[in-house]
């Protein structure tokens, strides 16, 4: 995978702000027909899997296709999927590849994958939620959200919430949001590939359509520091930590990508959000001094100064 | 249910949620969001049940950001045939 093209500096703090990045028909169309045959099988084999245990099987009585096994939790991406499975082709497609990489390292692992379809005509609107539950500290997990046929609007599409990602929030206590400003149902064409920090609230939609919606859905973890690991030939010299909106503002910074406020936001925690996305930041780059408008930088000095 | 941009019931919505006690037989939302303000609400008739309170941060997390703030209740009781 070395030459799979690592993120940009503008794409990474566009995925630190916003908490997710889009790749349009990315996937080329003989994997998304292979895993429009091979996802459904490997959502019924989790089904059997979840059945047989807790229905009290042991898991060795499970009659387990080696074809569609499913990972085991912490099995290293590489060896995980058979290179010319669908998944397994999918993540060495050189554009995710290289997106992986950079967020969280060459040799990250599974942590499970699903596959949710939206049955044509199923109308439920799942609840708003972030997947797992709080987590804590600026390391983060991602979440590939593969859509391997179009998905017109209204069909399906998963709904999301752009910024929602550093907000400390529990599973589906976000539930009762039921529309935001500025929030997005996803709609594209086949081979889209959604990649989502873990926080990001989001929920299956419903399906107006006539075919069903399937989407493959696959969370990472790294497995090294998250520093630095995209294209930062670019990033010294747009990595200011004295770029201010109230004194001198360049517009080309990496702080003029972190200060972007959602539809959504209140102002006063616009400000606060982008302190997290600066902390964010700083662990991203190993550089304990970035700053967006000042925020961290002057509580940090009066800060030293009672301490002496 | 909405959310407004500050504390002050004439700010901006920022998002809404309509739980509807007429299972559809009563009016629906007409537009995106449905009123502009939260005095807008107030001016159509709906009630106030409850505003957010405004909390102070809690010691060592005065930067963490969560739900949203200014969530304000109302409801409106319509006849039906």
């Amino acid at each position: 995978m070395s030459d799979a093209p690592l993120l940009t500096t503008d794409q990474m703090a566009s995925f630190v702000a916003r908490g997710f990045l889009r790749f349009d028909a990315v996937i080329p169309d003989d994997i998304n027909q292979q895993a429009l045959e091979e996802l459904p099988r490997l959502f019924r084999t989790w089904l059997d899997e979840f059945r047989g245990v807790t229905g009290g099987a042991a898991p060795t009585d499970i009659d387990t296709n080696d074809e569609y096994q499913l990972p085991r939790s912490g099995t290293v991406l590489h060896r995980a999927y058979a290179p010319d499975s669908a998944f397994g082709r999918m993540v060495r497609v050189p554009t995710i590849a290289g997106a992986i990489a950079s967020l969280v390292g060459a040799d990250p692992v599974v942590d499970h994958h699903f596959v949710h379809i939206k049955v044509a005509g199923d109308l439920h609107a799942q609840g708003l939620h972030c997947d797992a539950i709080i987590d804590q500290g600026p390391a983060f997990d991602i979440q590939l959200f593969w859509f391997p046929h179009d998905v017109a609007p209204r069909e399906g599409g998963t709904r999301m919430v752009p910024g929602s990602h550093l907000r400390r929030v529990n599973m589906d206590d976000v539930s009762r949001y039921q529309h935001l400003a500025g929030e997005q149902y996803f709609a594209g064409d086949a081979g889209t590939v959604l990649i989502f920090h873990q926080g990001l609230w989001h929920a299956g939609a419903p399906n107006h359509g006539t075919r069903d919606r399937v989407m493959g859905k696959l969370r990472l973890n790294p497995m090294q520091p998250q520093v630095r690991l995209w294209d930062t030939s670019d990033l010294d010299a747009r990595n200011r930590a004295d770029d201010h909106m109230f004194a001198r503002m360049e517009p080309g910074l990496v702080a003029s990508e972190l200060r972007r406020s959602e539809p959504w936001f209140e102002p006063s925690n616009t400000r606060l959000e982008t302190v997290q996305r600066s902390t964010l930041w700083r662990y991203l780059t190993g550089d304990p001094e970035f700053d967006v408008d000042w925020y961290l930088t002057r509580t940090e000095r009066r800060a030293g100064l009672v301490a002496k | 249910m909405l959310w407004l941009a500050s504390p002050t019931l004439d700010s901006r919505v920022l998002g809404w949620s309509f739980f509807d006690g007429t299972s559809g037989a009563g009016p629906q939302p007409q537009a995106d969001p449905p009123y502009g303000t939260g005095v807008e609400a107030l001016v159509d008739g709906w009630r106030m049940l409850q505003m957010s309170p405004l909390i102070p941060p809690v010691p060592g997390h005065e930067r963490e950001t969560s739900f949203l703030k200014h969530e304000f209740v109302f409801e409106r009781l319509v006849e039906l045939d």
